[in-house]
């Protein structure tokens, strides 16, 4: 799995680091999303799709294929 | 439903079978008129959306503004300025584009999923003591008032940095705001009045002497003028309380009305987390829903809406959509993903919503572990609503454990 962040269209609600902290962060300066983990295991994938799925601004893509 | 019965517009808000029930007509719009006529508090007209994929789409369109100020939109109240969403209290935040964002990115700094986590051990022992008060107190209780109220509001000002033993002022202040139908224009008017007097005397107070807190960094920040300083305020004020408020003693209720829900969290704590964006999902008692001015022509739902049209996206409705959720009309606590729109969605969904999440999930927490033998004190249909409020809420929740 490859996980992609629009920092664009991020709006900043936190959804995505508080399911999956280790994969998703929060810049300090303005609440936007930072990728910690481009290709996380295999054991957070189901909580990174959640991330994706419940995202407000549908800022995160996920290549499944990779 | 047939053509002929939407010929005339429906009355909105709709009246409610029970407090915790969604009225009969969202199945039936959802089903039949998704963009349904209906007719605002004002008496102006707008169009009503219940599914869930409209509803998301207007509410991720920039091209839908958040503020009904056009000449042509509808207003939806029945006092004279039309309330809270045709007000230009807020006029000096900006409304979309980049200032908007940038104005937003200078807020949610403050509401970051990491500062939530650290500010939760402190939302847990306040909801502790907030307990143990109400069982000194004695059974039955109102768990709204002794808990559901208080504690985010002590968050919030405790975030803002103003005293939170102003609570009864806010209180005012935020349901005149807030409520639809039961303040003359005069009173709604001096309530702005004496709010804006109130912040605006922090705002001062914080540039002389400034605090650890989000005004006082806004006002040494010196990128926001005064107005907008007021402004983003009142409005984390108001929003950073209400709902959340509501949103405990609906939640709690919704657990309780069928005691199996409660025990099964009490069995298992782990799913705290998805119980409680459930209960945001199930949650038939939002709010007014989320009202939207377009100026050009659109198509939403199968149906061209023409320019200078205004809509209203009913959130809990499109919660409720079969067609996004399966088993939509049962409340499964292990839910998951859950992307309800009870936050909005888009470019102006919910700043404060890690902030209500981490509220929510300490109350939860606290209560499960203090009190196991939570209980309604009354009948589930002698519950009651709060009526005329565009926040959705119990007008009390009488407990026993």
């Amino acid at each position: 799995m490859k996980v992609r962040v629009d920092d664009g269209k991020c709006c900043g609600a936190g959804t995505c680091v508080m399911l999956a902290p280790d994969v998703f962060d929060q810049r300090d300066e303005d609440g936007i999303v930072v990728l910690l983990d481009e290709t996380p295991p295999e054991r957070l994938h189901a909580t990174v799709r959640e991330a994706a799925g419940v995202c407000p601004a549908a800022a995160i893509e996920l290549d499944e294929n990779v | 439903m047939t053509d002929s019965e939407h010929e005339q517009a429906l009355t909105y808000p709709f009246t409610r079978p029970a407090a915790l029930e969604p009225p009969a007509e969202w199945a039936e719009l959802r089903q039949g008129c998704p963009v349904a006529r209906v007719k605002l508090p004002s008496g102006d007209e707008a169009s009503l959306l219940t599914r869930y994929e409209d509803v998301k789409q207007v509410l991720s369109d920039p091209r839908f503004t958040r503020r009904l100020t056009a000449d042509d939109a509808a207003r939806i109240s029945d006092s004279e300025s039309g309330g809270v969403f045709n007000s230009d209290m807020a006029s000096s935040i900006p409304d979309g584009g980049e200032g908007h964002q940038q104005w937003r990115r200078r807020i949610t700094k403050w509401f970051t999923a990491r500062r939530m986590a650290s500010l939760r051990p402190g939302m847990e022992a306040m909801a502790e003591q907030l307990v143990d008060e109400m069982v000194e107190r004695g059974q039955p209780a109102d768990l709204k008032a002794s808990l559901g109220f208080p504690l985010p509001v002590w968050v919030i000002c405790d975030m803002l940095g103003v005293p939170d033993s102003d609570r009864d002022k806010f209180s005012h202040w935020s349901d005149a705001l807030l409520n639809l139908t039961r303040y003359t224009e005069a009173e709604l008017m001096a309530a702005q009045v004496e709010f804006f007097e109130y912040m605006s005397g922090h705002i001062t107070a914080k540039r002389k002497d400034p605090g650890d807190d989000l005004l006082s960094e806004l006002v040494a920040g010196g990128e926001m003028s005064d107005d907008q300083l007021v402004a983003t305020g009142m409005g984390l004020l108001v929003a950073g309380h209400e709902t959340t408020a509501n949103m405990i003693g609906k939640m709690v209720a919704m657990l309780l009305v069928d005691r199996r829900r409660w025990e099964a969290l009490l069995e298992d704590p782990s799913l705290i987390r998805t119980a409680v964006e459930e209960a945001l999902r199930y949650d038939a008692n939002l709010g007014f829903g989320m009202p939207r001015y377009i100026a050009e022509e659109v198509e939403v739902g199968g149906t061209v809406l023409p320019g200078g049209s205004t809509v209203l996206c009913d959130m809990a409705a499109a919660n409720r959509d079969e067609r996004a959720f399966e088993g939509a009309g049962d409340m499964n606590l292990t839910r998951s993903p859950n992307p309800h729109l009870t936050f909005g969605a888009g470019a102006h969904s919910c700043l404060g919503q890690p902030l209500a999440r981490t509220e929510l999930q300490a109350v939860l927490c606290v209560l499960l572990r203090k009190l196991p033998t939570l209980d309604l004190a009354v009948p589930a249909g002698d519950l009651r609503r709060v009526e005329g409020l565009v926040v959705g809420g119990l007008s009390e929740l009488p407990v026993r454990w």
